[in-house]
């Protein structure tokens, strides 16, 4: 298993994480994955990327510096975003009674050892 | 002290790891000692810190002792580990109201009184929330329109750094004419266009940047709507980024609409979401009765 499989199973073993990955940050591409089968990882792995790219024009229009963590909350549950090293991003996707506070803490050592 | 304090006191020295933190800590609080009580709860919560009753037992302690905001966090923090707990609800009910966010007072507070349907205390409240909404609607219909205008805090990039009038409303504020939580530094309301429909922002050197804001926002929505549908997540509730110089926290008033509230990234996330939420009812409200 490589370090960042390793990495990654520490994210997806909190409870309500449906699944982790690291993602390029420019286009999307998926680097290592730990997704439940229902979880289309490309689709994510570009969306994450996506959204990350169009929040950080906002910020950047609004002079707000650079973007860390991103948290997408929905009805059914959440989807965690922040960059782990240069070009890449650390995406989590969480049923809705996830502890974010514990997920985000967990994706910041995370993304430390990745950098 | 009292022989209950006395005796928890003990059990809790003589098992560090036990549960017992919690009925001292409830004890503390009753007595009126909140110093001891938080103490007590927050050692409890260093050991179980996904323990749902001990962070609403702190919420309840931090409330007393008049900090709301801690308060809210820790309510929010108890919903995070349980969706369902009554007293975070019943807490989260009171505080909106007290921030005269009517229509989330009221969510949270017919959610709690469906797990206490003899609270009494807790229909009492929903009754007057229900009132004070129907009054607001007859005010709403009455009133005529108002341009808002949100003015920019400096010409320099600066966000807010203090609470907003939303977040700083205090006990002794119940009843009081509430503050229109529409203007307020840090808020903008964009179309799904792109286009800016309240708020003003300036950036560096005093240039216009809201409708460059804007425009990015218009991309941001459609981007979160698209993401949470392949997800099957649902419908986006609200989106949170923290930035090296600010917090982003962007809520959709309606489907065809965004708020932004922008706080100085000293101001803690929970604290911008819940001036977010206020803003948002206002901003559904000014919607309304501007088409």
């Amino acid at each position: 298993m490589s370090n960042h499989q390793k990495a990654l199973e520490a994210l997806t073993a909190i409870h309500g994480v449906r699944g982790a990955m690291i993602a390029t940050g420019d286009d999307g591409i998926v680097v290592a994955e730990a997704v439940m089968e229902d979880v289309d990882g490309g689709a994510l792995a570009a969306l994450a990327s996506s959204l990350s790219h169009r929040l950080e024009a906002a910020a950047a229009a609004a002079g707000g510096g650079r973007p860390g963590f991103l948290h997408l909350q929905a009805t059914a549950g959440a989807l965690l975003v922040c960059p782990a090293g240069p070009g890449l991003l650390l995406v989590v996707i969480a049923e809705r009674g996830v502890n974010v506070g514990r997920a985000r803490l967990e994706m910041a050592r995370v993304a430390e050892i990745i950098t | 002290m009292s022989d209950d304090i006395r005796t928890l006191t003990a059990e809790l020295a003589a098992d560090p790891r036990s549960l017992v933190f919690l009925e001292l800590g409830e004890a503390l609080r009753q007595a009126g000692r909140l110093e001891p009580a938080a103490k007590v709860v927050v050692q409890g919560l260093t050991r179980y810190p996904d323990l749902p009753e001990g962070h609403d037992l702190y919420a309840r302690i931090l409330a007393d002792q008049g900090d709301l905001e801690g308060a809210f966090d820790e309510w929010d923090m108890t919903l995070r580990l349980d969706s369902t707990h009554p007293g975070a609800h019943k807490g989260l009910g009171f505080l909106f109201f007290k921030a005269d966010d009517l229509h989330s007072a009221l969510r949270h507070l017919e959610t709690a009184a469906t797990h206490r349907p003899d609270d009494k205390q807790l229909a009492g409240v929903i009754a007057r929330v229900r009132a004070r909404l129907q009054e607001a609607q007859a005010v709403d219909t009455a009133a005529p329109v108002d341009p808002l205008v949100i003015t920019p805090a400096s010409s320099v990039v600066s966000f807010p750094a203090s609470e907003s009038k939303a977040e700083s409303a205090s006990p002794e504020s119940v009843g009081e004419p509430a503050p229109n939580p529409l203007e307020d530094d840090g808020l903008l309301l964009v179309d799904a266009a792109g286009l800016r429909l309240l708020g003003a922002m300036k950036g560096a050197g005093g240039s216009e940047t809201a409708d460059r804001v804007a425009a990015e926002l218009a991309g941001v929505s459609k981007e979160a709507g698209r993401a949470v549908r392949l997800l099957q997540l649902g419908e986006w509730q609200s989106l949170a980024l923290e930035a090296s110089g600010a917090h982003f926290f962007l809520v959709p008033p309606t489907p065809e609409t965004m708020l932004l509230a922008i706080r100085d990234p000293a101001v803690p996330m929970a604290r911008v979401a819940l001036g977010a939420a206020r803003a948002l009812e206002a901003a559904r409200r000014w919607l309304e009765r501007g088409s």
